[in-house]
């Protein structure tokens, strides 16, 4: 299919449209010289994902995407951030020239992983009923039923490292400081 | 002429953002006139009383005006993109509510396949709105308060999601408009229908306590807790920028209640009506319903003193979330055994 052929239709518009504008809210994630920013950014990059699964027509994941990611984790950042120290305006200490070679192998690595992965097990197939509908409830049996054991594992695993978590993150007093806390 | 207009799709969509966008301040002003003249009658007072002629109707609309003639103020410190954007934010995400509502069979902007769980995540965006405005204020107060939100609002999202698991296993589908028929068809076609507040009534009340701690309403208002913090993370805004904040409040009242009406007491259904009759009397059953879920909130803001910050967190972690998911393995047996 040659780029106009591409292009002459609307649907890929918008896809270029999300496309273009994931990738400079991602940029934007990395080179932003406020903290708050940043988190604000990876808040656009994840919209822009959820808007590519919508046009996929996975419903389910994108809102999944939104409740989990924007509504829980970066909520979690920003309150992370806010709660210790988190000025407006420029925080120069921000920008790592020192690790930017190191970090530039491990994400282009990545990229070239997941690219190379990616076109390998899909070549030109193109994705099946794109454009219609996925019943959620077909995702369901899939997750329940097929795919049980790998959700159970990754369940499991999950809450392996939120009780791991906790257990780093708290420390219990001993008697003798609890005698001490008592007194007081 | 207008059929053939309204098959485009983009007109069709222009003319369901316009419904939208006309709803929500009357459902504004619908909510709000209420709140004020409930408010004073259970405090003996007469409120609202000179505006407009007799009744003092047009309070709200003076008030609206006014905010629009008022100037538009960022602080000197504050991070003015972010200050800005933060409450159209918050009024995209009450806008956004509106689109799964059913009012009559057939009658919704769009039925999403995942309708329920659409209107839970997208209220979510709210609160990243509250976390903006907290802190691009560049105040330490709307800072404490923007916290304050998004603490509670992430601890009383798990219960407001976990309480609707019930009414989906029960009805088998997370479409709003499923969950309806599901109702009215419990007992088979043209039976007396079950609402699910009924067998779902812990589910019932975790949702509404919930729905009442995400609208940051007394007795769950400690972000704007105004003896303490001024008016937490909305302590800079003024003119047009506060009205959005004060339209997202009331219009997520109104449409948090219409979800709740939904979920759990038949929506727009009401038993004995055909298919046809609830097409035209589909929105008044609903807005009735909603009318007295948004008295029961009025009600509790007039007559429940505020929680603490940490009774606020205790109530939602060790109470509504172990409750909510004992209601889930319940429902679920019961739907396997049954």
């Amino acid at each position: 299919m040659s780029f106009s052929d591409w292009i002459s239709q609307p649907v890929n518009w918008v896809f270029l449209g999300l496309a273009l504008a994931v990738l400079a809210a991602g940029f934007r994630v990395v080179t932003s010289q406020n903290v708050v920013h940043a988190a604000l950014f990876l808040v656009a990059t994840l919209a822009g994902v959820a808007g590519l699964f919508v046009l996929l027509s996975a419903e389910f994941v994108a809102w999944v995407l939104v409740l989990v990611y924007i509504g829980a984790v970066v909520v979690l950042f920003l309150f992370g951030i806010m709660i210790t120290r988190a000025p407006t305006g420029q925080d120069v200490g921000l920008d790592n020239r020192r690790a930017r070679p190191v970090a530039a192998v491990v994400s282009l690595g990545l990229f070239g992983v997941l690219s190379w992965t990616s076109v390998r097990a899909f070549q030109d197939t193109a994705v099946a009923g794109v454009g219609e509908r996925t019943p959620t409830d077909i995702l369901g049996e899939a997750l329940l039923g097929r795919f049980v054991f790998p959700f159970e594992v990754v369940g499991f695993v999950l809450l392996a490292a939120l009780i791991g978590g906790i257990t780093l993150a708290r420390r219990d007093l001993t008697p003798k400081e609890e005698e001490e806390r008592g007194a007081v | 002429m207008i059929a053939d207009l309204l098959s485009n799709f983009w007109v069709l969509l222009a003319v369901k953002v316009l419904i939208v966008a006309a709803l929500i301040p009357v459902a504004g002003l619908v909510v709000g006139f209420a709140e004020l003249k409930l408010s004073a009658k259970m405090q003996s007072r007469v409120g609202p009383y000179f505006a407009g002629g007799r009744w003092g109707w047009a309070q709200l609309l003076a008030d609206g005006i006014k905010f629009f003639q008022k100037e538009d103020i960022v602080p000197e410190n504050a991070d003015r993109p972010v200050f800005k954007i933060a409450p159209a934010l918050v009024l995209m995400g009450a806008v956004a509510l509106w689109v799964v509502i059913p009012w009559g069979p057939g009658l919704v902007f769009r039925d999403l396949d995942v309708g329920i769980f659409y209107a839970l995540a997208i209220s979510s965006i709210s609160t990243i709105g509250v976390l903006m405005a907290g802190w691009a204020s560049a105040n330490k107060y709307s800072l404490i308060g923007g916290l304050r939100a998004a603490g509670q609002l992430i601890a009383y999202e798990l219960p407001l999601v976990l309480a609707v698991v019930g009414v989906v296993i029960m009805a088998g589908t997370m479409s709003l408009e499923g969950i309806v028929r599901a109702q009215a068809g419990w007992f088979g076609e043209g039976g007396p229908g079950l609402p699910f507040v009924i067998p779902q009534f812990v589910g019932f009340v975790i949702f509404m306590i919930a729905a009442l701690a995400e609208l940051t309403r007394i007795p769950f208002d400690m972000p704007i807790a105004e003896s303490e913090l001024v008016m937490g993370y909305l302590t800079e805004y003024s003119g047009f920028r506060f009205l959005f904040f004060f339209l997202a409040e009331f219009s997520n009242m109104f449409a948090l209640s219409a979800i709740a009406a939904t979920a759990f007491l038949g929506g727009y259904w009401m038993p004995g009506l055909t298919e046809s009759q609830l097409t035209f009397a589909g929105p008044l059953i609903l807005v009735a319903k909603v009318m007295v879920l948004v008295f029961l909130m009025i009600w509790f803001r007039w007559t429940f003193p505020r929680l603490r910050e940490d009774q606020l967190q205790t109530l939602a972690w060790k109470w509504l979330i172990p409750i909510a998911l004992v209601n889930i393995v319940a429902t679920g047996i019961l739907k396997v055994v049954i």
